[in-house]
């Protein structure tokens, strides 16, 4: 089996509102994609494509992935839609992955879209609630800022896991994205500011929440033969590691029992968690594709193997639940880790260099590409060149990873019930 | 008439709006069961694992489940003011949004607080069910109200 490799990706400026189709602005990020190989690729020799959408209801269109399979002329090429809520588009990679793996295809475009601006935030906190039990949880006025600030709640009730830790989180990406020039947001926050904002639902503020955002993203996977022969210098990645993860739709049926070791973890190393794991504090589908992804990877002390992470930070709380279920810290231990310096560009282990979820926005079926196009570059190297403009004043290197060889991405659905892990490395 | 928000890019108003017959299905008795002011769950004889919302077939082995009366008292196992909402529900905040522990049950169950300032609601509060008298065939014919 050949490796399967990243060779380019594009994206659009994440943006509340972006007045182009759907289709359009998937062929802009594919456009920057093929622009990056300089012409070495071009659209014949896409044998394959994975359109990764998140949301009918924000279409009103159904099979909007025909639409865009045929705008961008890959028709009459086989091609899937993958949909796993926010986890969509870490689901495509691994769709992606497995048509190269699997022989099916040498060259496979992974896209995905969102465009969410055609309703209100209200109605579009509505769809996305459907994606939550529609029998159970939703009907009671559930939707996800409630769900995610009953697990934050939670979290620091039994850990004593604070505001400030969960506003620093916020803070630093909010940070990161003034680099970056394809982030939504480009505001300054303090932590007293966060903590001080208009609450979204108690002890979630506004600030500490993402936004409904429109976009398009995408990645060229393909067989290490083809990496060669697109980037002749050797300036691909390679995935090597994928895990995948679920657990129950309704939060509140989640086991209480105990801790799923990560690869190089010593016995007894959660003793103090047994019969409490995962609960509505963590995220058991989360640490199981962690366990995958490191298992295939050789990771056992992620901390020391990693050089950075985009996840998920839809809500600044679930970042710092994420450093646990990764392992970056011990359960209970996120708060501290952020408190330690430990996430910030420079510390022990960057997370969310690009500004993530929280500043770059949150596209659904884009957001999972998003993360891998940041990856590349940070493994390229290429950040400067791709995430600076000298003209609006963004410094992109100052978000670069120096000498960034391993990077993870993580993708996230509903509370935890679709996550996606993949491990990339530099050739 | 369409309604005509922008011209350059061009943009109109849609409208969107579906009535369903859904069904409940294998759960109905839980509703029902409400209007007879009990909270019905699930329990398998096979592992043990109790379930509220209940389930026909066993979330954890997959063997058929038998019903039961949970109690109508348990504790706030998480919660959160909500001060803002899906559209359907805007009209409601702030509210209390939490999950209900219950002795015996072995999941925790989604519903609102009532009766108490939102700033009144703690982790380990004691709660009791409290039902509507005018159903309305939802998981909102129950509620939790401080005990005592």
């Amino acid at each position: 089996m050949s490796r399967v490799c990243i060779v380019s990706g594009g994206i659009t400026k994440f943006a509340k509102a972006n007045l182009l189709t759907q289709e359009a602005m998937c062929k802009d990020a594919l456009d920057y994609a093929l622009n990056d190989l300089n012409g070495r690729l071009e659209l014949r020799d896409i044998q394959t494509t994975i359109c990764t959408y998140f949301s009918d209801h924000f279409n009103s269109q159904l099979l909007f992935d025909s639409l865009t399979q045929d705008y961008l002329a890959m028709c009459p090429k086989p091609s899937m839609r993958i949909e796993g809520g926010g986890a969509t588009g870490g689901l495509g990679i691994r769709a992606g992955f497995m048509d190269i793996a699997s022989g099916l295809s040498e060259v496979c475009l992974v896209y995905g879209f969102e465009k969410m601006s055609e309703v209100n935030t209200e109605k579009g906190n509505e769809f996305i609630a459907l994606a939550s039990d529609t029998d159970f949880d939703f009907p009671v006025g559930g939707y996800y800022s409630g769900y995610y600030a009953n697990m934050a709640q939670r979290h620091m009730h039994e850990f004593g896991t604070t505001s400030e830790q969960m506003a620093k989180i916020a803070v630093k990406n909010y940070d990161n994205a003034f680099h970056n020039r394809w982030a939504q947001k480009h505001e300054r926050w303090t932590v007293e500011e966060v903590i001080k904002a208009p609450i979204i639902a108690t002890p979630l503020t506004r600030p500490m929440v993402c936004v409904m955002s429109d976009g398009a993203a995408c990645l060229i996977l393909c067989t290490e033969e083809w990496a060669k022969r697109l980037r002749p210098d050797g300036d691909y990645v390679v995935i090597t590691g994928l895990g995948c993860g679920t657990d129950t739709m309704r939060l509140g049926d989640r086991p209480r029992g105990d801790v799923i070791p990560l690869p190089g973890d010593q016995p007894g190393k959660y003793d103090y968690l047994v019969g409490r794991w995962p609960g509505v504090a963590s995220f058991r589908g989360g640490r199981e594709a962690a366990r995958q992804a490191y298992k295939q990877a050789n990771i056992t002390r992620p901390l020391e193997q990693i050089d950075f992470a985009e996840v998920h930070d839809a809500y600044a709380s679930s970042e710092l639940q994420t450093y646990e279920d990764l392992g970056f810290a011990l359960y209970g231990q996120g708060g501290r880790f952020v408190e330690e310096g430990h996430p910030y560009v420079g510390g022990t282990l960057p997370v969310n260099p690009s500004g993530g979820l929280l500043a770059c926005g949150h596209p659904v079926g884009a957001t999972g590409i998003m993360q891998g196009v940041f990856a590349l570059w940070q493994l390229q190297g290429s950040i400067s060149r791709h995430c600076g403009d000298a003209a609006a004043g963004i410094d992109g290197s100052k978000i670069q990873v120096e000498n960034a060889r391993r990077g993870l991405i993580h993708s996230h659905a509903g509370t935890g019930t679709y996550i996606a892990v993949n491990i990339l490395e530099r050739a | 008439m369409t309604h005509v928000y922008n011209t350059n890019p061009l943009q109109v108003g849609r409208h969107y709006e579906i009535d369903s017959i859904h069904s409940y299905g294998e759960v109905t008795d839980f509703f029902l069961g409400l209007q007879k002011r009990k909270i019905l769950a699930t329990r398998c004889p096979n592992c043990g694992r109790t379930w509220l919302p209940p389930r026909r077939d066993c979330g954890a082995c997959g063997k058929p489940t038998e019903w039961f009366e949970a109690p109508l008292a348990g504790k706030v196992h998480s919660f959160s003011v909500l001060h803002f909402a899906a559209e359907a529900f805007m009209a409601d905040v702030p509210f209390v949004l939490a999950y209900i522990e219950f002795e015996g049950i072995d999941t925790v169950f989604l519903s609102r607080v009532t009766g108490c300032k939102p700033e009144e609601v703690y982790i380990g509060m004691p709660v009791h069910a409290k039902f509507r008298r005018l159903v309305d065939w939802t998981p909102n014919d129950v509620v939790f109200v401080p005990a005592g």
